[in-house]
C-alpha cells in the first residue's frame, strides 16, 4: 500500500477525479434539477461498475449476480432508517459492512467455484435472496417499504436530503474509482492479476489465493452496498423487484466491459458512454420501441470485435496514452 | 391432506417436471459439448411459445405437427446463432460468451417486446382431460410429458448411434483430441448449439400448449433450468431429466406443505448448495 | 542435514497409482535429474512436493520441517520455486510484472518497488531483459520456458524445481538454459529437474532418479543410472529413447565427462 499512496498524484489518477468532479458540481452550481438526475445516475454507474471490477476486471471471477450487494445494502439501511430513525450515513455505512460481511461468508462457498460454476452460483444467490426478501413479512414482502415524508425533516426537507444523496453518491464515485487506482498500482493488485490471469500459476507462485479472492470479493460488495443505501434513501422505496434487478447486474458487466475490463479508467469511461447510448436508445423515436434490441446488438458487436472495451483498445493503439491513462 | 391431492399432485408434477428437463437438455447439452452457458436460453424458450402460438392462431396447424417444424426452425437459429455470435468468441473466457448469449437475448426479446408487446397470450386448445376418480389430468399435459420422453430418447439415439452424434459426443470429450481425429469441430460445435436451441423452442412450444405466457416468460424458466441442470450435473443430457423431475415434484408437492412463494428460495438455494457441495449433481460420481 | 527428505510418498488418482512409496533425499547444493517414461509420475512428484497435491501416504520434509499438506503458496514463501512443464505466463501482465509476481510473493516476500529491481536483476541474468515490457502472452516458447524460471528465481529459492525446461529448445537454446542452469547452481540453489533430453540431464546431474510407473526403480550417478538394467527396461517400452540411451550411452557419457574435466580443467588454471 505503501508504494501505491505514493503514486496517488499520478496523473492519470488525477485528471480522472478532476472529471468526476467538476461533472459533480454542475448540478448545484447550475441548479437544475434535471442536469442532477442524469449525473446522479451517472455517479451511481460509476460506483457501481468501478466496484464489480474490482472482482471482475481485476481478479477474472465473473460475479454475475453482483446486484444482489446493491439490494442488501439497499434493505440494511432502509431497514435502519425506516424502523429506527437513523441518519443516512451510518446506515449506509451499515448497509456496505453488512454486504462485506456476507460477501465473506458466501465467498467461502462460492469462490471456490471457478469460471461459469462461479457464474451461475451468483445467479443463484442473487435469485434466492430476492425470493427470499419477497416472503420477509417485516420487510413489506414483494411491495416492499415505503418512506414516510417525515423521515425527510431530519435532513432539513425532501429538497436538502435529494442533495445529500447526491453528494454521497459523488464522493462514494470518487472513493471507489481512487480505490480502484490503488489496488491496480499495489501488491495487493498483482496478485489479483496473476489469480486473473491463472490461479493455479498463482498458487504457486506464493499467492495467498483463498485471502485474495475473499478481500476482493468483500470490497466489491461493500461499496454496492453503500450505493444501495443512497439510491433507495434518495428513491423513498424499496422493493425486491427493484433492488436485485438481474438486469441491472448486466449493466454493470456491460459497462466494465464497455470501457474496458481491469482498467481504472474503463469503468468510468463505460459508464459514461452507457448512460449517453441508454439515453439515445430511449428518447430517440428511432429507436425508443427497439432499444432493447439495438443494446443488444451493440453489446454483441463490443464483445465479438472490441473485447477490450474502448479504454483497452485505446491504450493498445495509442502507445502515449498508456502513460496517462491506467 | 388426502392421498388424492398428493397423488394429483405428484402426477402433476411430474408431468411438468418432464417438460422443465426437455427444456434443460439443451442448455446442459450446449454446456456439456461447448463449455458455453447459453443465457439466451430463455428467449429462445419464449420464441418457441410465439412460434406455435402463430402456426396455431395464424395458420391453423395443430400444434404437435407445428413443433416438428419449430424444431428445424431452431435448428437454423440455432447454427445462424453460433457464427453470428458464438464462433469469435468460443475460446474466450467465459465472461465473453456469457455476453454474447446474453446480447442475443436481448436481441430476440427486444424485437419480439416491439412485434408481440408483453400482453399474456394463450393457446386456445384442448385436447380434454383424463379422469380418475376426484383426478382431473388434462390431455395437453400429458402430451407433453409424453413427447418430452419422446425428444429425450431421440437425442439419445442421435448422440449414441449417428455419426454427427458421436462426434458431438467426441468434441464435449476432448475437442483438440477430436480435431486430430479429423472431426470439424466449428461445425459440431455449430450443430450442438442447434439442437440445443431446438430443443429449448421445442420445451418452449410443449408449454405453450399447458400455460399462458408473454415474450418475457422465457427468463422463468431459463433460471429453473439452471436449477435443473445443476441438479442433474452440468453437462448430463439425461441428468436434466432427473433434475426436471425433481424440480417438478419440488414445485407441485413441496408447494403443499409450505407457501408456494417459499419455492424460488428453497429452489435457488439448492442451486447454490449443489454447486458448492456436489457440483456434479445429485445423480454424478464423486 | 538434507535439505530435501521425500518419505514413501503414495500418491493416487482415483483407483490409478501415481506414486507408489517413493523415498529420496536431496543433498543441499546438489542437481537431482529425475528422469523416466511418459506417464512415470514425474510431474505428479512435483507437484507434491509443491503442495498442490497432498499425498495419500508418506511425508515431504524440507528443512528439518514438514511440510506435507501445506498449501502451495506457503511451500513456496519457505523457500520451493518451481517452473511448469506446460509454460504458465500471466499473459496479460507484461514480462517484468510476471517476475515481479516472484518477488512479492516468494520467499522473501518483497514490497512491490524492491520487487521491480529484483525482477530487472533477474531478467538479465535470463537473457529476457529486451522483453520487459511485453505482455508475457506474446512471447515464443522458449522465451516463455525462460520466463518461468525467471520467475521461479525471483521468489529466491532455497530449492528450485525445474519441470523439463529444455524441451522444446533447438541445441543452441539447450545449451543456452543449460548455462543458465550451471549459474543458478553456482548462486548455492539446490536444483531438482525433470529431463528427457538425456545427454542434457546425464551432463548435468550430480545424482539420478528413476522412476517408472510411481515408482523409483533407480538411484544412483548418471553413469550408474544409464548402466542399470532396470532402467533401460523401463524405456523399452519408448523404444525410440531406449535404443538412444543403448546405444549413445557410451559416447555421451563420454562426451559428457570430457568436457565437464575439460571446463574444471579451465576453472582450476
Amino acid at each position: 500500500m505503501k508504494d501505491s499512496l505514493k503514486n496517488l498524484t499520478d496523473v492519470s489518477l488525477l485528471w480522472l477525479l478532476a472529471i468526476i468532479a467538476v461533472m459533480a458540481v454542475i448540478p448545484p452550481i447550475t441548479n437544475s434539477i434535471t442536469m442532477r438526475e442524469d449525473i446522479f445516475l451517472i455517479l451511481q454507474y460509476i460506483a457501481l461498475a468501478a466496484s464489480l471490477n474490482i472482482i471482475l476486471g481485476f481478479t477474472g471471477y465473473v460475479s454475475f449476480g453482483h446486484i444482489v450487494y446493491y439490494g442488501i445494502g439497499g434493505y440494511v439501511a432502509f431497514a435502519l432508517m425506516y424502523f429506527y430513525g437513523i441518519h443516512l450515513i451510518p446506515a449506509m455505512i451499515a448497509g456496505g459492512i453488512v454486504c462485506a460481511i456476507i460477501a465473506y461468508l458466501l465467498g467461502e462457498a462460492v469462490l471456490r467455484l471457478r469460471g461459469a460454476y462461479f457464474a451461475i452460483a451468483t445467479i443463484g444467490i442473487n435469485e434466492a435472496v430476492k425470493a427470499l426478501v419477497n416472503n420477509l413479512e417485516f420487510l413489506g414482502g414483494s411491495a416492499g417499504l415505503f418512506f414516510n415524508f417525515k423521515i425527510y425533516q431530519n435532513y432539513g426537507g425532501a429538497g436538502n436530503a435529494i442533495w445529500l444523496a447526491y453528494y454521497l453518491m459523488a464522493i462514494l464515485a470518487i472513493v471507489v474509482i481512487t480505490s480502484n487506482y490503488l489496488i491496480k498500482k499495489s501488491k495487493f493488485g498483482l496478485g489479483l492479476m496473476s489469480i486473473r490471469e491463472d490461479e493455479d500459476a498463482a498458487i504457486v507462485l506464493g499467492i495467498d489465493t483463498k485471502k485474495y479472492k475473499s478481500l476482493a470479493y468483500m470490497l466489491s460488495a461493500f461499496f454496492p452496498g453503500m450505493v444501495g443505501a443512497i439510491f433507495f434513501f434518495k428513491n423513498g422505496n424499496i422493493e425486491p423487484v427493484n433492488a436485485f434487478h438481474l438486469l441491472k447486474s448486466i449493466e454493470m458487466i456491460f459497462m466494465v466491459v464497455l470501457g474496458g475490463f481491469g482498467t481504472v479508467t474503463g469503468p468510468f469511461v463505460g459508464s459514461l458512454l452507457y448512460e449517453r447510448i441508454r439515453g439515445l436508445l430511449l428518447v430517440n423515436p428511432l429507436f425508443k420501441d427497439l432499444h432493447m434490441a439495438v443494446a443488444g446488438i451493440i453489446l454483441l458487436l463490443l464483445i465479438l470485435f472490441v473485447p477490450s472495451g474502448v479504454i483497452g483498445y485505446l491504450r493498445d493503439k495509442v502507445a502515449i496514452l498508456r502513460r496517462y491513462v491506467e | 391432506m388426502n392421498a388424492e391431492v398428493l397423488i394429483d399432485s405428484i402426477i402433476s408434477g411430474l408431468l411438468l417436471g418432464l417438460v422443465y428437463g426437455l427444456a434443460a437438455i439443451g442448455l446442459n447439452l450446449i454446456w456439456g459439448v461447448m463449455k458455453v452457458i447459453n443465457l439466451s436460453h430463455g428467449a429462445f424458450i419464449a420464441l418457441g411459445m410465439f412460434s406455435i402460438w402463430i402456426l396455431y392462431t395464424s395458420f391453423g396447424i395443430f400444434p404437435y405437427i407445428g413443433i416438428i417444424m419449430i424444431l428445424g426452425l431452431g435448428l437454423v437459429l440455432g447454427i445462424i446463432t453460433y457464427f453470428g455470435a458464438l464462433h469469435r468468441v468460443i475460446d474466450a473466457p467465459e465472461l465473453s460468451t456469457l455476453l454474447a448469449t446474453f446480447s442475443v437475448s436481448l436481441i430476440i426479446i427486444g424485437f419480439g417486446t416491439f412485434i408481440f408487446k408483453t400482453n399474456p397470450k394463450a393457446l386456445d386448445f384442448s385436447l380434454g382431460g383424463i379422469e380418475a376418480g376426484s383426478i382431473v389430468i388434462l390431455g395437453t399435459k400429458v402430451a407433453t410429458g409424453v413427447i418430452s420422453i419422446i425428444f429425450t430418447v431421440l437425442l439419445y439415439a442421435f448422440l449414441y448411434k449417428t455419426r454427427p452424434g458421436k462426434a458431438i459426443r467426441a468434441v464435449s470429450m476432448n475437442r483438440t483430441a477430436a480435431e486430430l481425429m479429423g472431426i470439424n469441430s466449428s461445425l459440431i460445435l455449430a450443430l450442438s448449439f442447434g439442437i440445443g436451441i431446438a430443443l429449448a423452442m421445442v420445451a418452449g412450444a410443449l408449454i405453450a400448449t399447458i400455460f399462458p405466457f408473454t415474450i418475457l416468460s422465457g427468463g422463468g424458466y431459463e433460471l429453473k433450468s439452471f436449477v435443473i441442470c445443476v441438479l442433474g450435473g452440468l453437462g448430463s443430457p439425461i441428468g436434466a431429466l432427473v433434475g426436471g423431475i425433481t424440480l417438478g415434484l419440488i414445485e407441485s408437492v413441496v408447494t403443499l406443505g409450505i407457501q408456494t412463494s417459499f419455492v424460488p428460495v428453497l429452489e435457488f438455494a439448492l442451486l447454490v448448495a449443489i454447486l458448492v457441495l456436489k457440483p456434479s449433481g445429485l445423480l454424478g460420481g464423486k | 542435514m538434507s535439505i530435501l527428505e521425500v518419505d514413501g510418498i503414495t500418491k493416487m488418482f482415483g483407483g490409478l497409482t501415481a506414486l507408489n512409496r517413493v523415498t529420496f533425499k536431496l543433498e543441499e547444493g546438489e542437481i537431482l535429474g529425475i528422469i523416466g517414461p511418459n506417464g512415470a509420475g514425474k510431474t505428479t512428484l512435483f507437484n507434491v512436493i509443491c503442495g498442490v497435491y497432498p499425498p495419500e501416504e508418506g511425508k515431504v520434509v524440507f528443512n528439518g520441517e514438514n511440510i506435507t499438506g501445506l498449501s502451495p503458496f506457503k511451500i513456496t514463501r519457505k523457500g520451493i520455486a518451481r517452473t511448469h512443464q506446460v509454460v504458465k505466463p500471466l499473459n496479460e501482465l507484461t514480462v517484468l510484472e510476471n517476475v515481479m509476481v516472484g518477488a512479492c510473493f516468494g520467499r522473501d516476500y518483497r514490497p512491490l518497488a524492491e520487487a521491480r529491481e529484483i525482477a530487472f536483476e533477474i531478467l538479465e541474468l535470463t537473457g529476457l531483459i529486451d522483453r520487459a515490457e511485453l505482455p508475457a502472452g506474446k512471447l515464443n516458447v522458449p522465451e516463455k520456458k525462460r520466463l518461468e524460471l525467471s520467475r521461479a528465481l525471483a521468489s529466491n529459492p532455497t530449492l528450485l524445481l525445474l519441470d523439463e525446461v529444455l524441451a522444446g529448445l533447438n541445441p543452441a537454446e539447450v545449451n543456452e538454459m543449460l548455462e543458465i542452469i550451471e549459474n543458478v547452481r553456482k548462486k548455492g540453489i539446490t536444483i531438482m529437474m525433470i529431463e528427457h533430453l538425456m545427454h542434457a540431464i546425464m551432463k548435468i546431474s550430480d545424482r539420478i532418479i528413476v522412476l517408472d510407473y510411481g515408482e523409483k526403480i533407480a538411484e544412483g550417478s548418471p553413469e550408474e543410472v544409464s548402466k542399470d538394467p532396470r532402467v533401460i527396461e523401463a524405456y523399452l517400452g519408448d523404444p525410440e529413447l531406449s535404443l538412444k540411451l543403448l546405444k549413445k550411452r557410451k559416447a555421451e557419457f563420454d562426451a559428457a565427462e570430457g568436457a565437464e574435466k575439460a571446463e574444471r580443467a579451465k576453472e582450476g588454471t
